[in-house]
């Protein structure tokens, strides 16, 4: 028996405007650029997969089966440029074969440096899916399929998840298949759902190439090596990035053709079915345990965090934003809590990643600046504008200055130790 | 003429065997130390590589060398070549270090108020004894003439004894170097029937933008158009040459500058007697309106609005350093720029090591190899999109010349965020270990052959 788990990551950054150091407003993202990017995507992608796969749906009648994870940033975006494309998705909910998936609203980093912060990313964002569609999802996974031992144990502590996804990377499997459900090591009830990103990457990267041996792939080609997985597993997870349709393979390399075709393909083998993520955990259990000490995550060759985390730009940057966190969520501004946090949204740090020649096309795709260096002045000064912002506001607030006060600090003389400029009330 | 040594020490260098040998006859203008820009530095540096390489080369120089400037390579003064051969007014410098480079400089003129008309006479002349025939080969330079222009008539003067020497030498390639030498170049080729390559370092709209001499324009192109192959710096000067002299874009190929890596560089700060309390932003070059010093300047006044502890250095002289002295006091930064007149060797060196940054804001440069020494010696530069090094350098910082509030924004976020001038500085000077005159050399022997074996296809 193999069940085809697809999820599809469905994601659009919301990119800042070329701030300087001289700029002193707080409009700090470029909403021209984020509209026709989003109408692109949407016109491209999302709309005519939605409406493929819809059909899909409808045709095999409860078959064929799908998970979304699309993130509160996109989601605010769609609303704002492309309303039509959350009723498409609104459409596939209400077939009940659609599941939503949970992850941090803002597809942040919060996990390495805010519990905090992370657990009220979460939260936005299941109640924001379950306003949206009404689902409450049941299955997490973490931004870039980031990933280790603590997240499943606080993934698990938070109470409302069955299971978590990551990579099935070779280096935390051995010998292992990804085919088969896990278990965390440490968790007792959480699940591991492990993406198979040989069969994942053909698809989403592999497809279109025609140096590779397999070129052109076809559902039929692609069902029987999903057939070699009967008996060697239980699962397969075919997890995509959604923009693999009509954004990083074009519609002219047929694979909105190919995706019509696989689930017949797929299902002409009787052992062969589609389930959510949801069902999967109902159908199997766990086969061991699976130890991740280290972080891991879905991308480049490494697998790891070097394409994020990697130089010292990316941590300055990082680091200084969450640095600022106790004071921008001090000031109660929902204004300046709001651009403190999409300036949390990992492309930002992505961006400013170095690592050009070996990973170069992929990390230039979707990237609107020239240079790793460009992004991160760009990055460092509207952080420093915000910074600013709070500093102006926080004297406004006199109760967090007499809960100081109980609290035996002085919260005057220890914003002058920390060098902040208080200007005059009425200042800002 | 057929090879005239093997090439087996190029084959080692390469890998693959190159074919047959090949000596070089190539035409400068300057030469290290005697060095007014890059021109000198690139010849340096690719006559260098192709020594290494075992590529015979007679280097022809116009000039005459004193010793005492010398630093880096030593020389044997033309002067006591001179004092044997002052008959001959030709000269010879001697590099230990260039086993297979034959220097030949070109002392007295042979008249000393030559006129164009003489030159090409003599020219004629010489190619009639030579061919017994009307070759007429320079016939198109008289077209043009510029009798108030000392440089004209030097350069006619310089080709007609470059052809006197070429006379006496075996080889089977021309390779000159910016306009002064094309005149010669031609006529050197012409007569000994070999093929002619052009190397543009630049040209006359870079140095002038907009207000080019006609006489050197015309020089320009007639070079690139007598050429069997055109070199240049980059892809924004091949596209120039195709733009504005009318080239076919088949005959160009671009070569990369390289630059020299001096191995340590571990000169002890407190020999500089700098105080590092205050940041210094470096402009290094002539100060010509080629090289931008206003939109430096104008940048300068607007990080001076945010930033306090920052000088701004500008190292180098031209026509325009009054005006930029003037320029500094009218914006009010007089006290925070500093000007140091021309340097050179160690005082280059000295300077890279106090600055904290290296801002290049050429209206139009050919290459730019400044910034690659500027990287070389740990300096992170910021560089105009309107030069060729931006086609090589990712680890660089690029900005329009003209866009002067970027600049500053940019100059701002090096001295203010410490890793990105870390960050620069690490992949910068690694990046430019990898940009090696030897690759240079390789690609001009690589062109070399080609046109050899397209220039005997076509003389059989």
């Amino acid at each position: 028996m193999a069940s085809i788990c697809f999820y599809f990551q469905v994601h659009q950054p919301v990119r800042l405007r070329h701030y300087t150091v001289f700029d002193k407003n707080d409009q700090y993202f470029d909403d021209y650029k984020n509209a026709s990017i989003c109408r692109k995507v949407a016109n491209k992608c999302y709309l005519p997969a939605n409406r493929l796969l819809l059909d899909i749906i409808r045709r095999f009648e409860g078959r064929f089966k799908i998970a979304y994870s699309i993130t509160g940033v996109l989601l605010e975006q769609l609303l704002s440029f492309s309303p039509e494309v959350i009723s498409t998705f609104d459409a596939l909910a209400e077939t009940g074969c659609v599941e939503f998936l949970a992850e941090t609203y803002y597809h942040s980093l919060s996990f390495l440096y805010s519990r905090d912060e992370f657990v009220e990313q979460v939260n936005k964002h299941v109640e924001t899916i379950e306003y949206l569609f009404g689902q409450k999802p049941r299955v997490f996974r973490n931004t870039e399929l980031i990933y280790n031992n603590d997240l499943a144990a606080l993934v698990e502590s938070m109470g409302n998840f069955d299971a978590i996804m990551t990579e099935g990377a070779s280096h935390i499997l051995g010998l292992r298949s990804p085919d088969f459900v896990y278990r965390p090591k440490g968790c007792r009830k959480l699940k591991l759902l492990l993406k198979n990103y040989s069969l994942s990457d053909d698809i989403a990267f592999r497809f279109s190439n025609r140096d590779w041996p397999e070129w052109p792939l076809t559902a039929d080609k692609f069902a029987r090596w999903i057939n070699n997985v009967n008996g060697n597993g239980n699962v397969v997870n075919l997890f995509l990035d959604y923009e693999t349709f009509g954004e990083h393979q074009w519609e002219d390399t047929g694979i909105f053709d190919f995706m019509r075709h696989l689930p017949e393909q797929i299902l002409k083998h009787p052992d062969n079915d589609f389930k959510t993520p949801s069902e999967i955990v109902q159908s199997y259990e766990p086969v061991d345990t699976v130890d991740v000490p280290h972080l891991i995550s879905w991308a480049d060759t490494e697998r790891d965090l070097s394409a994020w985390l990697g130089n010292a730009m990316q941590s300055n940057a990082i680091h200084e934003l969450y640095r600022l966190e106790k004071k921008i969520k001090k000031t109660s501004n929902e204004k300046i809590i709001a651009d403190w946090r999409k300036l949390q949204v990992s492309d930002h740090f992505y961006y400013m990643c170095t690592k050009y020649f070996a990973d170069g096309d992929v990390h230039k795709y979707f990237n609107p600046y020239n240079s790793p260096y460009d992004s991160y002045i760009n990055f460092m000064n509207v952080l420093n504008n915000l910074h600013s912002r709070c500093s102006r506001l926080a004297p406004l607030d006199a109760n967090s200055i007499a809960d100081r006060a109980l609290m035996g600090k002085n919260y005057l003389t220890e914003q002058a130790a920390e060098g902040v400029f208080c200007p005059p009330l009425g200042g800002a | 003429m057929g090879p005239i040594v093997s090439l087996s020490k190029i084959g080692a260098y390469e890998n693959k065997p190159l074919g047959d040998y090949m000596k070089v006859f190539m035409l400068g203008w300057e030469f290290p130390p005697f060095i007014s820009g890059g021109l000198g530095t690139a010849c340096y540096g690719l006559t260098k590589a192709m020594d290494q390489l075992g590529i015979k080369v007679t280097f022809v120089l116009p000039r005459m060398v004193d010793s005492k400037y010398a630093t880096h390579v030593k020389l044997l003064t033309p002067e006591s070549q001179m004092s044997i051969e002052s008959q001959m007014s030709i000269g010879s410098l001697n590099f230990p270090e260039l086993k297979n480079v034959a220097f030949r400089t070109i002392n007295s003129p042979l008249q000393p108020y030559s006129t164009p008309d003489v030159y090409q006479r003599r020219i004629e002349e010489n190619l009639r004894q030579k061919h017994g025939g009307n070759v007429g080969a320079t016939s198109r330079c008289s077209g043009t003439i510029d009798y108030g222009s000392n440089m004209y008539v030097e350069v006619h003067r310089y080709a007609a004894a470059v052809v006197e020497l070429a006379g006496d030498e075996q080889f089977d390639i021309v390779h000159a170097h910016d306009w002064m030498t094309y005149p010669a170049g031609i006529a050197v080729a012409a007569m000994s029937e070999k093929p002619l390559i052009v190397h543009v370092h630049s040209t006359e709209f870079d140095r002038s933008g907009e207000n080019v001499n006609q006489m050197i324009y015309d020089i320009e192109r007639e070079g690139m158009e007598r050429a069997d192959k055109v070199i240049a710096v980059s892809y924004f000067t091949r596209n120039v040459i195709i733009s504005r002299y009318g080239i076919s874009g088949k005959k160009i190929k671009v070569v990369y500058n390289g630059v020299e890596h001096n191995g340590g560089n571990n000169w002890p700060l407190a020999e500089t007697g700098i105080n590092k309390d205050e940041k210094i932003v470096l402009f290094l070059g002539r100060i010509t309106m080629q090289k931008g010093p206003e939109y430096f300047l104008q940048a300068a006044k607007k990080v001076l609005d945010v930033v306090d502890n920052v000088k701004f250095v500008m190292a180098g002289s031209g026509d325009l350093m009054h005006r930029a002295v003037e320029m500094a006091a009218g914006l009010g930064i007089g006290h925070k720029v500093l000007f140091t007149g021309f340097l050179r060797g160690e005082e280059v060196r000295k300077i890279y090591k106090m600055a904290d940054l290296y801002v290049m804001p050429s209206v139009s440069e050919p290459f730019g190899i400044a910034p690659l020494e500027a990287l070389g010696n740990d300096v992170p530069v910021i560089i105009s999109k309107q030069s060729g090094v931006s086609e090589v350098l990712m680890h660089a910082l690029k900005v329009d010349f003209w866009d002067v509030n970027e600049i500053a924004n940019k100059i701002v976020a090096v001295l203010k965020y410490p890793p990105l001038e870390m960050t620069l500085r690490n992949h910068g000077s690694f990046e430019v270990r990898k940009l090696r005159w030897k690759d240079s050399a390789q690609k001009c022997a690589k062109i070399y052959e080609e046109t050899l074996l397209r220039f005997e296809k076509c003389t059989l």
